[in-house]
Parts: structure tokens; sequence; C-alpha cells
């Protein structure tokens, strides 16, 4: 067993353990804190919904997360135990919204559906940040690169009347600050956490500086991207109406998914990406321009953060707030780290994220008994205890970083 | 460790022409920011000279302007101070408006909550917690870089989150003074107050913190051994390791004084000068501090005027709102540009054809990939 594998099964380890505990925790408190008479109503959208008695569901959850912990710490294969503790996770999940759906009602399709809605930026953000990493560019800037997009395509959408040209001029910016980031850090070899840094600023600055030029002079909220259905799919249950009644920028971003995915992983164009990324000098000797790749790839990110940004003030709210993006970008950047610089992990750690946002909002209208400020802090604290948590396990690219002399 | 290998400058030039040329690039920088602030102001179709105009009489234009500038450049040197120390370890503590605001919260509690105290003890109380508060807050990024190896940035920008959310909720519901119409915590005691310096005016003995603060700095890195490992650990903690010294309780370290020194800024402005905590208290010095941070490339006795120089751009904003119908947010695009120009200083000395120096070579890294 080498090394990492030794470090990455320790970690599993620890990890399962930690799900035993809470497991054996989640029987304790269904004990002692929920009463036994207390029903929880598990909403399935229209296909009815299903009173659950609280105590005996948290129990069941509790013991099933601690045996699948338990599975996990005796399993020998890497893959198959990070399975069982990905089911652990999921009954955690279930035992807590039966918690706190006591005597009140949870749709658990709709939950998923808000999920993924609140995900999608994350998601994109995370994309954005593969497609600079995997060439070799730390980008901390995809905040500030949603941002500013998310500003002028609300803008440009007030300017032209036209919400698709925001949604393009959003784009469109998101790709030009990602050059200015390419610039700094590849032309002039600039730090990279300094210069995303510097774009942040920038965005705030700009976002900022045009909301109160122009934006506010000119009242206008409301308009948002349409709900598309599409048609036979949206019916399938659950799937439906998790996957098929979405916005265009959520569509966008399942599309681009496995787009990435691929390209990176099965096209030349993906190979000389990623070869620039871990040895730019073995890149260049056999013939691949490292500037320009980078240069591409850094900027196409900044294109799909652009995109990320269009889902705030076009897709979302219909306005533009300062500041609105709330630290969404930095969160991608955990999801990267999470999925360790796939796409599909990353969208999966994006889903961990969606989901913990999108149950504070439940949990703030379900008027749970916790202050709002404590639930709006959950997608934070994930955010650390998973770069924490993960960082180790996690392979950045070798040359990230590090600018390139020719 | 011989007195050579400390001295490890090469020959250097006289001292003045140095001091000129360590000075052309930032200030360069501010002018070209300056300048493209102006295009900037043309393009929303104001007056550009108005605008400026403005912008330099509500800094310095009277004795109440020039005050005011002075009050904001009391946590702007601190704030600045904490990025720099950082910034010698080779951490990028983004987390000082996090730490500014713990540093706030823990200084208020104290200085309203005891009562009759003397001042001799109330005061140096409250300022000791809130620096405990903010060292606090900067050692949960510091110990989770050390112990685990994630990136101080992502942490502390979490943690800014983190603490404004915990003092809105700490504001509203136990520490809220029942009688204010705005949420606010209850006015802290006369004896935890710091003194006006020129009272009309609200300038406050939290200006004299701050320089002293700066002597202390420069004494720790450059005079002690503490200071020697942390910068030895920022310049190259691969030879700081190799050389014996502990990089992780370097990297705690150095994000607990960074912390203090903005849990200090903190309480500053709520022992100076609010007098209470709000709810609605918003700072905005986190960013503002990497830029003066950089400015004055890392060096505590740059920070003075690189914070009084920001500090003129914030306070004379406001009256170049007023005069030329400008949002005072082009002061951070001029902000970000001077952070870019001075990241990027090739920028600048390719415009106005200035040479590196020799010596000027080796910068601070922050760029290590995600951790490890």
């Amino acid at each position: 067993m080498t090394e990492t594998t030794k470090a990455r099964f320790s970690r599993l380890r620890a990890l399962a353990i930690v799900f035993i505990v809470i497991g054996l925790l989640m029987i304790v408190i269904a004990r002692l804190k929920i009463d036994a008479a207390q029903v929880s109503t598990l909403g399935f959208e229209k296909f009815g919904r299903q009173p659950v008695p609280s105590q005996l569901t948290v129990t069941v959850c509790g013991a099933l997360c601690a045996l699948t912990a338990l599975a996990a710490l005796v399993l020998r294969n890497a893959r198959a135990a990070g399975a069982s503790l990905a089911f652990s996770l999921l009954l955690v999940l279930l035992g807590l919204l039966t918690a706190l759906a006591q005597g009140a009602s949870i749709d658990l399709v709709g939950m998923l559906a808000s999920s993924l809605r609140m995900s999608t930026p994350i998601a994109l953000g995370a994309m954005a940040g593969i497609m600079c990493e995997r060439s070799g560019v730390v980008n901390i800037g995809i905040e500030g690169m949603m941002l500013a997009a998310a500003a002028f395509g609300f803008g440009a959408n007030l300017f032209f009347g036209n919400i698709w040209i925001g949604v393009l001029v959003a784009i469109l910016v998101g790709g030009l600050m990602a050059a200015l980031h390419a610039v700094l850090s590849i032309r002039f070899k600039t730090d990279q956490i300094i210069s995303g840094t510097a774009i942040n600023i920038l965005a705030v600055g700009a976002s900022g500086f045009l909301r109160r030029a122009y934006l506010v002079k000119a009242y206008f909220v409301g308009q948002t991207l349409p709900l598309i259905k599409i048609p036979l799919l949206s019916e399938i249950p659950v799937l439906g109406s998790v996957f098929f009644r979405s916005q265009p920028i959520v569509y966008t971003m399942l599309f681009l998914l496995p787009l990435l995915h691929v390209v990176l992983f099965y096209t030349p164009w993906g190979l000389r990406t990623r070869a620039v990324g871990e040895h730019p000098r073995a890149a260049d000797t056999v013939g691949v321009n490292v500037f320009k790749t980078r240069y591409i790839n850094v900027i196409i990110g900044g294109c799909i953060a652009g995109l990320a940004g269009a889902w705030f003030s076009l897709e979302t709210v219909g306005s533009f707030e300062d500041v609105m993006t709330g630290g969404k970008g930095f969160i991608a950047l955990a999801a990267m780290i999470f999925g360790n610089w796939n796409p599909i992990g990353a969208f999966l750690g994006a889903l961990l994220f969606g989901f913990a946002d999108a149950l504070q909002i439940k949990l703030q209208i379900l008027n749970v008994p916790l202050p709002y400020q404590f639930l709006g802090m959950a997608p934070y604290i994930v955010t650390m205890i998973v770069v924490a948590g993960l960082i180790g396990r996690a392979t950045p690219p070798a040359a990230e970083g590090v600018p390139y002399e020719k | 460790m011989t007195a050579e290998s400390r001295e490890m400058t090469v020959q250097a030039p006289a001292a003045w022409i140095r001091l000129v040329t360590d000075l052309a690039v930032p200030v360069l920088a501010v002018f070209t920011a300056l300048a493209i602030g102006a295009v900037v102001i043309w393009a929303a179709k104001a007056n550009v000279v108005v605008a400026y105009r403005g912008l330099l009489e509500g800094a310095f234009g009277s004795v109440r302007n020039l005050t005011e500038t002075l009050v904001i450049t009391t946590p702007y040197t601190l704030a600045g101070l904490a990025v720099a120390l950082g910034f010698r370890c080779g951490l990028f503590n983004i987390g000082v408006e996090g730490q500014f605001y713990m540093g706030a919260l823990c200084s208020v509690y104290v200085a309203y909550a005891a009562k009759g105290l003397p001042v001799y003890v109330h005061l140096p109380l409250a300022l000791l917690t809130g620096a405990l508060g903010g060292a606090m807050w900067g050692a949960i990024p510091g110990f989770l870089k050390a112990k685990l190896g994630a990136h101080e940035v992502i942490n502390t920008i979490m943690l800014n989150y983190i603490a404004v959310k915990t003092v809105d909720y700490l504001v509203k519901n136990p520490m809220l003074d029942a009688a204010a119409t705005m949420p606010r915590t209850p006015y802290i005691q006369p004896s935890a107050m710091l003194p006006k310096l020129l009272p009309p005016y609200r300038l406050h003995a939290g200006l004299l913190i701050a320089i002293v603060a700066i002597f202390v700095v420069y004494w720790l890195l450059w005079k002690t051994t503490l200071g020697f490992e942390i910068r030895t650990v920022g310049a190259n903690p691969d030879a700081a390791k190799y050389a014996g010294m502990s990089v992780t309780r370097n990297f705690v370290l150095a994000m607990v004084l960074s912390g203090a020194l903005a849990g200090l800024a903190g309480t500053g402005e709520v022992l100076g000068l609010n007098h209470n905590l709000p709810a609605m208290f918003i700072s905005g010095y986190g960013f503002d501090s990497i830029a003066i941070a950089l400015m004055a490339k890392s060096h505590p006795f740059g920070i003075l005027p690189a914070a009084f120089l920001w500090a003129a751009l914030r306070n004379g904003a406001g009256l170049m709102q007023l005069r030329a119908g400008i949002s005072i947010d082009l002061v951070n695009i001029v902000q970000a540009l001077v952070i870019v120009f001075i990241a990027a200083d090739e920028i600048i000395r390719w415009l106005y054809r200035i040479k590196r120096r020799k010596e000027e070579i080796r910068e601070l890294v922050f760029t290590r990939g995600w951790g490890r």
C-alpha cells in the first residue's frame, strides 16, 4: 500500500467513526428529545404525503447510519467504503429532515429540486475553477467574475430590454474579467492569489458603481429567465420535477457537466490542458503551447463563471443587489476541491452545498427555533469542514499556481 | 546563526536613491489608478476636476476633515499591519474583516458589562479582550492550515461571513440594548472609552495605539528570534523546516498575532468612536487593508503613509460624491487598480520605464496550491 492510499484510508476510517458517533447520537436524541407521539409528514410532491412517527424514523435512520459507517470501517475496498459512507450521509440528512418536520411537513422532492437549483451557481463556479486549475492557474477571483457578470448582465437586460442579451453580456463580462486574471498571472507572472483578490475587489467596486450610477435610477425588478418544462420528460415521477422543470441556466449546467468531463478526459484538448497543469515543461517540449492553453482555459472558465453570475441576477432574483453572490464563488472552490478537480465530483460537492442552502431557507420558513443567523452560517461552516477534511485526500494539479517561464 | 547570515541583503546603492526607487512604483501605481479613475468619471459624464477637487477638500480641506481622515487612518493602520504581518509569514489573511468584528464584539462586551472599574484597569482590559477576540478568530484558520493544510484564503473568507452573522445574532439578542431604536449594544462605560485627542473633534487615542503598534511589529519582526523565524518561514518554509524551525507553530503564531492586530482595529472603533456596537456594523476594512499592506510592501513603516492615503481617499469620497455626483464606489475601483498595479508592478515599470533592482527579484509567494 502506498503512502497516499494509506493516508486516504485513515481519513475514510476517521470519517466512518465520525458517522458512527453521529448515528448513535441520533438514536439518543430521538429517545430523549422527540416526543413519541409526534408525527412528521414527508411529502413526495403529488404522489402523496407520508406521515411517519418522528421518533421511530429518526432512530431507524441513526441505526442504519451507524451500520453503514461500520461497514465502511471494515470494508477493505476504498471505493466501496466511500459509497457506504455516502449512504450514511444520506441517512443523516433524512433523519435531520424528519426531526425538523415534527408536526409539520417537508416535501422531499421539492427539497431535491431546490437543492439542484441552489447548487447551480456553485457547480458552474466549480467548473470554471476546474478549467483554470487543470491548466495550472489558481483562480480565487471566481466570486468577482460572478459578481461583475451579475451586475453587467442585469444592466444589459435593462439597456437592451432583452434578457437573453443580458445573459450573453454576463458571459462576456465573466470572460473579460478572466482575461485580466490571465494576463496578470500568465503574462506578468503576478502572484495568482493576489491577482484573484484584485479581481474580487474590482468587481465589488465596478458593480457597486454601476448599480448606484445607473441601475437604481431605472427601477426595474422581477424579469427572470423563463421556466421551461420539457414535454414528456417533465412528467416522469420525481426525476421530472427535479430535473426537467427548470430554468435555462440549470439546464445549461447539467449539459456542461458531462461535456466538460468528456472534453477534459477524452479529447486531445483535455489531455493538453491536463499536461500543462501537471508538467508544463514536458508539455512544452512535445510542442504544446503552454501560454495559449492557459489563456484559453482561464477565459472559457471565466465565461462559465459569468453564466453563474447571470444565475443570480437574471435567473433567480431579477434584479441586482450589492455583493449578491454572497461567497458562492469561494464555496465553488470548496466544491472543486471536494470533487478532486473532477467535474462530476465537484457537482456532487455543489449538490451538498446546495442542499445546505436549500435546507436553511426551508428551516427559516418552517420557523425552526434556531436563530436565522446560525442557519445562514451552515453553508460556510460546511465549506470549512470540507476544505479542512478533504484537502489531504485531494491532489491538485502539480503545476498549479506556478507561472511558466519559457 | 551568525551575524552575516542575517544580513542577507546585497550591497545597496545610496540610501536616498533606494528610497526614491522604492517609492516610485507605489506612487506611480496610485497615480495611474487615479488617472484611470478619471476616465471612469469622464465616462460617467461628470466633471473630473470638480470630482477630484472634492476628493482632496473632503480629505484635507479643514481641521475637521483632516482629523476625520486621521480617524479612519487609525483602523487602517492596525488592519494593514495585520495583513502585512501575515504576508511576512507567507500567509494571506483575508480574514481581517472577521477578526475586526470579533475584536469589536469582545471588547464592547467587557466595556459595557463590567461596571465600577477604574480607568486604568477597565480600558486596558477592554483593549486586551478585543485583541484576544481577533487573535482567537485568526487562530482558527492558522490552526487549520498548520494541522490539516487547508488554505487560509478560503477559511478566512468563510470566517468573515460567520463573524458577521455571529455579531448580528448577538447584538440583536443577548447583547441588545432594549432602549435603543436601532439594534445595538448598550453604550460602554466611560471608564473604557479611549480619550479624545482634540476634544471637539472625534480623533481619539486609538491613533497613538496604532503608531505604537507599528514600532512593536517592527521590533518583533526584525529584532527578535520569533520575528526572524516568522520571516524565514515566509521566505522559504522548506529552508525554515530544514533549519529546525516549526513551520506549523509559526503559521499559527503569525495568524494569532495578525488576528490580534485586526481585533485591536475593531476595538479602537468601539472604544474610541462608536461607544457601542450596532448590528449594521459594516467596516469594509478587510479588503482595504490588503491594498495598504501591498502598498507598504509589508513593511511596518510603510503602513502609516499607505493607511493615511487610503483614509484620505475614503474620507474625501463623500464630498466627491456630493460635488460631482460620482458614487463613492469609484474609490473601490481605484483601490483594485492600485492592487493590480502594485502586484503586477511590471506594468508600471513598463509604462514609466523603471528598472528593477537586482535584489528585488525575489518576492513573496502565496500561491502554493491549496494546501500541504
